[in-house]
């Protein structure tokens, strides 16, 4: 390299000033959208560090998963159900009637490379989507987080809720295999079961009566991966804005306050942490669709004739809750007045699903009614504190996991060797007494935890020792190391973090402030 | 001019640097080299097992090897990043203040007064505008559903009520084979439809979908001469020789009833568990399902082919809001 080329090398990096290349960008991206004042708020947000607000963010990187491996999967796919002979690769099928969904599902899974892995990767992220939006709500719920000023996320939340369960069993009846043609099926019956509207209902959207002119699969695709996926995307949006808007919720701790919020900075700290976890999300997802097989559908066959059936029909567990209602119900049917309500099926699977969703969606008003509490609350409950609520919460969990256990009658029947019936009869009895009883259990746990001393803490030993008079004394031990260290008082973020100056061309830049001292002015 | 002579835009404003000692802007971690040391392994690690998938896919190695490199890579790459964050990263505690999202007094109530005046001019002094405007508004949406909903599919009419089966159709098994007196055994079982509804194609015999959804029957060899009571008061002579047959498709969801335990003569749905005991006339015995299996009349016809000597008495399937019976 030349003289000359250097110089002007080095007084370009000079005049660039202490910041180099980097205010450079800024100074044009300021000049033209206004960055400066925002970007450095965006730079300096602060998240607070807790092990449950990650819930929330399996699920939305599980989401990202969804669509990455969704557009890949779209893009072989046929939504069809005309019939095609097979001619594939998995010998076991060819020459079989098939539908051309169902063909080119198996046609992903052996003839295209990789297509296996996205596939079982896609449906395994579905499952990490719903549950870890179930648990990152149980969360919310037991911390009380959904309270005043955040009733509206709450609400959104279980929409998504919603929409995901609709878009998982939809994404599932896509391949048209047998499993899923049965799931879908009694989707049919379900929905044919509603009263004034049911039959026109199916007719419209099945085309005909059941298995209808094939339009299912069509459009089961297009709302599959177009109208809900929409849907979703813009109420994470909302959902996002809002948490930004709001701040973060964090626990009580030292320096906290209602009207602060401690922990880490959006960049570089949490930047780095959350996009370490997206990646060890969609790490652990495609670990699952290499060594764990879901859902493989050569096994099962076609949904071809809609006349043939398998044992031991389970569809995904999201959608367990609504058929143990569907087991446990009584068959009792309205007939009068020349019409027929299927009460065995309207009410466990129409009206039963409606209301649980919309005591959800009251609950935040119905506990500002009922503890006349109206204030903004940015601080989060520890559940002990709160024993009401969380007793009430574990009634509803424990209402719900009875329920989905009682999708596996005919499994639990034959694994512990019980008639059906006492199985059923069990799970008719539980579902009124496993709540109850759980509630009652969790708020007497909550109410003695409140009075243990040091509770939360770690446990330490105590040393018994015996004097030469033989009297016995306990001394506490050293407390360990982690317990020991003292949490710092937390302070704004500090103006700038400490870089180096450009290489050693130039004296370190000279400070207008003795170092450690820092400007706060936004 | 070139971008370079615009360099000296302006004059820079100097910035305290944060000092490093500082315990907010340490490591978290108590060995940091040890940590970054760990690290640098990992994120290593990703490298190499990215290399691997890649090698896996190109050389079409098996598809667990393929996934299994590429999962650990990104899971080995994320844990790396994270961990780096965590901790060699600043964790302070920082603090930001909470600002109040709610403006002033004044400022809520300005907004509700220019609310409040604004709409009463529009609406209150321009009823007859605003009422035409909300009419046609309304009726827009109305007619905008009309072909969304209803270009979907046919009306349902009485198509759930009715069944291909016909006094005089021939069973036929799924390939398209009537059934004589001597086709089944006592205890057995078999699968049929309507022979109406069968399409030959390419010399092969199948069943129109409705056919199969709708119409498919199960028939039952019970004994091998005649049943000794009717399976229900009132349906004598429509077991001959101890055959019966019901709809296959179950009165609680419409799965079809799949399961057949010979020694009870039990007919089992596998989805919900419904038992229909096919001697006693499909009364279901256990489980959710509301009613009986619908029976299907039979006899023969004079080349001795079974026939069904009347229709379904009865819509088949689940209940529907229009079911009469």
């Amino acid at each position: 390299m030349s003289d000359t080329a250097n110089r002007t090398k080095r007084s370009t990096r000079q005049a660039m000033g202490p910041f180099g290349p980097v205010s450079k960008v800024v100074d044009e991206l300021d000049e033209r959208f206004g960055v400066a004042k925002g970007g450095r708020v965006l730079l300096d947000k602060i998240f607070p560090d807790h092990w449950s607000f990650m819930l929330g963010e399996i699920a939305l990187y599980s989401f990202v998963v969804l669509i990455a491996t969704g557009i890949f999967l779209s893009l072989f796919f046929v939504p069809s159900a005309s019939d095609v002979i097979y001619h594939g690769a998995y010998a076991p099928l060819r020459g079989q009637h098939v539908s051309e969904a169902y063909q080119s599902t198996v046609n992903i899974s052996f003839s295209v490379r990789g297509g296996l892995l996205i596939r079982q990767m896609h449906h395994w992220a579905a499952d990490i989507f719903v549950g870890s939006i179930i648990v990152h709500m149980a969360r919310i719920f037991f911390t009380g987080a959904f309270r005043k000023p955040r009733e509206l996320n709450w609400t959104i939340g279980i929409f998504m809720l919603v929409l995901a369960v609709l878009e998982g069993f939809i994404g599932y009846s896509l391949p048209d295999d047998l499993i899923s043609g049965t799931g879908l099926r009694i989707g049919y019956s379900i929905a044919e079961s509603q009263p004034f509207i049911g039959s026109y209902m199916v007719s419209f959207l099945w085309g005909g009566q059941f298995p209808g002119d094939g339009s299912i699969i069509p459009r089961f695709f297009i709302i599959h991966v177009l109208i809900i996926p929409l849907a979703l995307l813009g109420l994470i949006t909302v959902h996002l804005m809002l948490l930004v808007r709001q701040k973060h919720t964090q626990f009580a701790g030292e320096g906290r306050t209602e009207h602060n919020v401690v922990g880490s900075p959006m960049f570089p700290s949490f930047a780095a942490k959350t996009t370490g976890f997206l990646f060890m999300i969609a790490g652990a997802t495609a670990l699952l669709g290499a060594f764990a097989q879901i859902n493989p559908i050569w096994q099962f066959g076609s949904y071809y004739d809609p006349s043939k059936i398998s044992y031991a029909v389970q569809p995904d567990w999201y959608m367990g809750m609504l058929d143990g209602a569907l087991r446990i119900m009584p068959s009792w049917e309205f007939a009068g007045w020349g019409h027929t309500v299927p009460l065995e099926v309207f009410l466990p699977a129409v009206v039963f699903p409606t209301l649980l969703i919309g005591f959800w969606l009251l609950y935040p008003s119905l506990e500002r009614r009922i503890t006349g509490d109206y204030e903004m609350h940015n601080l989060l409950d520890r559940p002990r504190d709160r024993p009401k609520r969380t007793a009430a919460g574990v009634a509803m969990f424990s209402f719900m996991f009875t329920l989905f256990a009682a999708s596996s009658t005919d499994v639990l029947a034959n694994f512990f060797h019980v008639s059906l019936n006492a199985t059923l009869w069990f799970f008719r009895i539980a579902i009124f007494v496993v709540p109850i009883v759980a509630a009652l259990v969790t708020y007497q746990i909550c109410l003695e935890m409140q009075g243990v001393h040091g509770i939360g803490k770690r446990k330490r030993a105590v040393i018994v020792s015996r004097s030469a008079q033989g009297e016995y004394s306990t001394v506490p031990s050293a407390p360990r190391p982690d317990d020991e260290r003292v949490e710092i008082d937390p302070e704004p973020v500090p103006v700038r973090i400490d870089i180096e100056p450009l290489e050693n061309d130039g004296e370190r830049q000279p400070e207008t402030s003795p170092t450690g001292v820092r400007q706060v002015t936004r | 001019m070139s971008d370079a002579d615009h360099q000296p835009s302006r004059t820079r404003v100097p910035m305290p640097i944060a000092a490093l000692s500082d315990p907010h802007m340490s490591d978290a971690a108590r060995h940091p080299k040890r940590a970054e040391g760990v690290i640098a392994i990992v994120l290593f690690a990703s490298m190499v097992l990215f290399a691997i998938a890649g090698a896996a896919y190109w050389q079409n190695w098996s598809p667990w090897v393929f996934g299994g490199a590429l999962g650990g890579g990104m899971f080995a790459l994320g844990f790396g990043l994270t961990a780096w964050g965590k901790y060699l990263m600043p964790q302070g505690p920082f603090v930001e203040e909470r600002h109040t999202l709610a403006g002033t007094d004044e400022e809520r109530d300005a907004l509700s007064a220019a609310l409040y005046e604004r709409t009463t001019v529009v609406v209150k002094r321009r009823k007859l505008l605003g009422g035409m405007f909300a009419g046609g508004a309304g009726l827009f949406g109305i007619v905008a559903l009309f072909p969304l909903i209803r270009s979907l599919g046919p009306l349902p009419k009485n198509e759930l009520d009715v069944s291909n089966w016909k006094a005089g159709t021939v069973l036929v098994d799924s390939n398209g084979r009537p059934i004589r007196r001597e086709t089944l055994q006592a205890g057995g079982i078999m699968t049929v439809y309507p022979r109406n509804q069968k399409i030959v194609k390419d010399g092969e015999v199948t069943f129109t979908q409705q056919g199969l959804a709708t119409d498919q029957t199960v028939l039952i060899r019970l004994s091998d001469g005649p049943l000794p009571q009717p399976t229900m008061p009132g349906r004598e002579g429509w077991a001959p020789d101890g055959y019966v047959a019901y709809s296959k498709v179950c009165t609680h969801l419409g799965c079809p009833v799949g399961l057949y335990e010979r020694e009870l003569e039990v007919l089992v749905c596998p989805c919900h568990q419904s038992m229909f005991n096919v001697r006693d006339g499909a009364v279901p015995q256990f489980g959710p399902a509301p009613r009986p299996l619908p029976q299907l009349p039979l006899g023969y016809n004079d080349q001795g082919y079974l026939i069904a000597t009347a229709p379904y008495d009865q819509a088949l399937g689940p209940a529907f809001f229009e079911r009469t019976t």
